[in-house]
């Protein structure tokens, strides 16, 4: 069978430059029905337009996408995602390339676009509804469904600007999630609305997958992508980084968001959050495996060790370092104080100061994570860099450990299972 | 999977195709974004859609008072009140027409950089919201005809054809000032000043035959006087239909809607990228 979407050598470029933007209005207009046939006569037409300030926003994008697959989209602030939705959902059209959808399409690049807010609820879902390609009987025929998902039905006649930004989100979303196309494309919808709403439209989504409908989710969730994708795409400047599954995806991100291979040596240079001048400031931090390995992947169970590097202008006596760990959905997994365990450091110039944490027992759930770090002196920070490396912790059990999913919690803990009859009341 | 749902993406190049079947697959969205237009227009008012009433009418009492009391115009022998009226009822849509589609798009920006549809949809809707008001304020002509004493004839049946000629006119400038508008945004300073010159060049507050010379001739190609003095005509039967200014109106309209549907699909595939 044909994939349902076929995205093949896919570019668009932008103008930066002044030129494109502001000719003559007289120019513009001879332009507008001059240049097809200036095309036909004249072979260099194409050379002037290079020589502009232009930017490749993506560049020879390729992919293929089976019916029924849910696909992540992952990547950095600008890396290309926003305008390859935009292509693909014919907002905007591609510089080179092709791509072929063999269905009907509706995408949903921003919650609650095209509501008026004179209009109230019921007339907006009407309004929306349409702008989204469906017709009035299929509004009419999901009206109460979008009510009951929007759980907004006392104010179904009060006009939108009166609503709370919860409430608009939510009727916005339910719309969107009662179209019924093929193709779903959805992008980072999730940023807004409480936690019991997103868990709902993320089931909503899902549901819709099980349901055969394709969908492309653009998300900086990490969580959720992993939650609900089985693939996932990222994008790094334009192009296609990594095409898999949506674990190795996921991990591919973070190293591309921190830069590193399971360690780096560049600390020293980065900005810091804080403009506090420091005299004491991490050069290095490198994720160790039970072997001693630097690496990024650690296998669920596994001992492993944080190595940590500082370089000081000035004598430190009687600091404390601090490594902790977030899950990627921004959740604090644990941190670890080097004076809560007794120990500090003395750092001196010349000398870089060397620290290790050990860890006995990996028992973050497979996933990624990200690790912070920072330098203490008392309750005074010297250097903190917050979410400068991640890792993944594989499925991969480590020994004779059985692992289990992130839906088991983000961190397993040992327990003792007790047989009914030793039980004494 | 039916390949009549396939959808192929590439840059185009040459003319773009107006695509007929998408147009009436969103035939609906015409309507609800024209609905919007007329539920938001007089929203918290509290006479509501009496104001499609009360502008014209008090256009009308206003130019009154001052062309035929003060300056003593001419009115074809017609009352002046009902002259006057039938020059604003084309003239008022034309120029509502005229500067709502000039920032119809950009003022549906949000809508062009997050959703795809039909682009044309917009500034032909505000189009056809306005055909309300036109509606409405029509009752008060059959008043005045009424208060006067004017029976139509049976020329009013060339009421519905000049209406279709106003619209042509109207959707033609239209589609190229809102094109236009989203590169530049001078064109929507510029319209409202349009309009202004433009009505005085028409004869909506006085009768062409006051215009003699030179002038003439800008009377003549001006596409709404043919329209105009062919509604009035129409309507109130004492003179002929000026059926050489129509043709100008016909020629016009044909091309201004044609040669700004080219321009607008030539130039719609960059709205997302420059508005």
């Amino acid at each position: 069978m044909k994939p349902i979407i076929e995205v093949n050598n896919l570019s668009k470029r932008y103008s930066i430059g002044r030129r494109q933007s502001y000719g003559s209005l007289r120019e513009e207009v001879s332009d507008a029905f001059s240049r097809p046939f200036r095309r036909i006569f004249s072979s260099s037409a194409g050379k002037a337009e290079a020589k502009e300030d232009t930017v490749w926003a993506i560049k020879d994008v390729s992919f293929n996408v089976a019916e029924g697959e849910i696909v992540g989209i992952i990547g950095r602030n600008g890396a290309g995602k926003s305008t390859l939705l935009k292509i693909l959902s014919r907002i905007t059209e591609p510089t080179e390339g092709r791509v072929v959808m063999r269905g009907r399409v509706a995408s949903l690049l921003e919650v609650g676009t095209g509501f008026h807010p004179e209009l109230t609820g019921r007339e907006n879902i009407f309004l929306n509804g349409a702008l989204l390609g469906m017709t009035g009987a299929e509004i009419k025929a999901r009206f109460d469904g979008i009510v009951e998902f929007s759980e907004i039905d006392k104010f179904l006649d009060t006009p939108v600007k009166r609503y709370s930004s919860g409430m608009y989100v939510r009727l916005a979303f339910a719309v969107a999630a009662h179209l019924e196309p093929e193709i779903l494309i959805v992008d980072e919808v999730l940023a807004v609305g409480d936690a019991a709403f997103q868990r709902k439209c993320l089931g909503k989504m899902s549901e819709a997958a099980r349901g055969g409908r394709t969908v492309l989710f653009v998300s900086h969730n990490m969580g959720a992508v992993q939650r609900l994708c089985e693939r996932a795409i990222v994008m790094h400047n334009g192009n296609v980084l990594k095409d898999s599954f949506v674990e190795s995806a996921v991990a591919s991100y973070l190293n591309i968001s921190h830069e590193n291979i399971g360690g780096r040596d560049d600390l020293y240079g980065i900005k810091r959050d804080s403009n506090e001048f420091s005299n004491i400031k991490f050069s290095k931090c490198h994720v160790l495996d039970s072997e001693g390995k630097v690496n990024v992947s650690l296998k669920y169970g596994e001992p492993f060790t944080v190595l940590l590097e500082a370089v000081s202008t000035t004598t430190h006596e009687d600091i404390s370092l601090v490594v902790a760990a977030d899950s990627i959905t921004g959740v604090r997994v644990f941190t670890t104080v080097s004076e809560d365990f007794g120990v500090l450091y003395r750092a001196v110039p010349g000398e870089p100061l060397r620290a290790e944490v050990h860890f006995d027992k990996l028992v973050l759930t497979p996933g990624c994570y990200v690790l912070s770090i920072a330098i203490r002196s008392g309750k005074v920070g010297l250097d903190t860099l917050m979410n400068i490396i991640g890792f993944e912790v594989t499925a991969q059990a480590f020994g004779n450990i059985t692992p289990h999913s992130g839906t088991f919690g983000l961190v397993s803990v040992d327990s003792e299972w007790r047989p009914p009859k030793s039980i004494v009341f | 999977m039916r390949d009549a749902d396939s959808t192929i993406i590439e840059p185009k190049t040459g003319w773009a195709r107006l695509n007929i079947g998408e147009l009436w697959r969103f035939k609906g969205l015409f309507y609800f974004l024209a609905w919007r237009d007329v539920k938001v227009k007089y929203r918290q008012t509290a006479i509501g859609i009496l104001w499609a009433i009360l502008q014209p009418t008090l256009g009308m009492l206003l130019f009154t008072a001052i062309f035929s009391r003060l300056a003593r115009m001419p009115s074809d022998n017609a009352p002046y009140p009902v002259f006057v009226f039938l020059g604003l009822l084309p003239w008022n849509y034309f120029a509502t027409v005229l500067g709502q589609s000039t920032t119809s798009l950009v003022g549906g920006a949000n809508l062009i950089t997050k959703i795809y549809f039909p682009r044309l949809i917009i500034p032909v809707s505000s189009a056809m919201a306005a055909l309300l008001d036109l509606f409405i304020a029509s009752s008060v002509l059959g008043v005045l005809m009424y208060f006067y004493g004017i029976r139509p004839g049976a020329s009013i049946v060339l009421v519905l054809p000049l209406l279709i000629l106003t619209l042509m006119n109207a959707i033609g400038f239209g589609l190229w000032l809102s094109a236009l508008n989203v590169r530049y945004r001078d064109v929507q300073y510029a319209v409202p000043f349009l309009i202004q010159i433009w009505m005085f060049a028409t004869p909506v507050v006085y009768p062409g035959t006051v215009i003699g010379g030179k002038w003439r001739l800008v009377l003549l190609l001006n596409p709404m006087t043919g329209v105009i003095e062919a509604m009035r005509a129409s309507v109130l039967g004492h003179m002929a239909i000026p059926w050489g200014g129509l043709a100008v109106s016909a020629l016009s309209g044909f091309l201004v809607f044609l040669s700004g549907l080219l321009y607008f699909k030539r130039v719609e595939r960059y709205f997302a990228d420059v508005i």
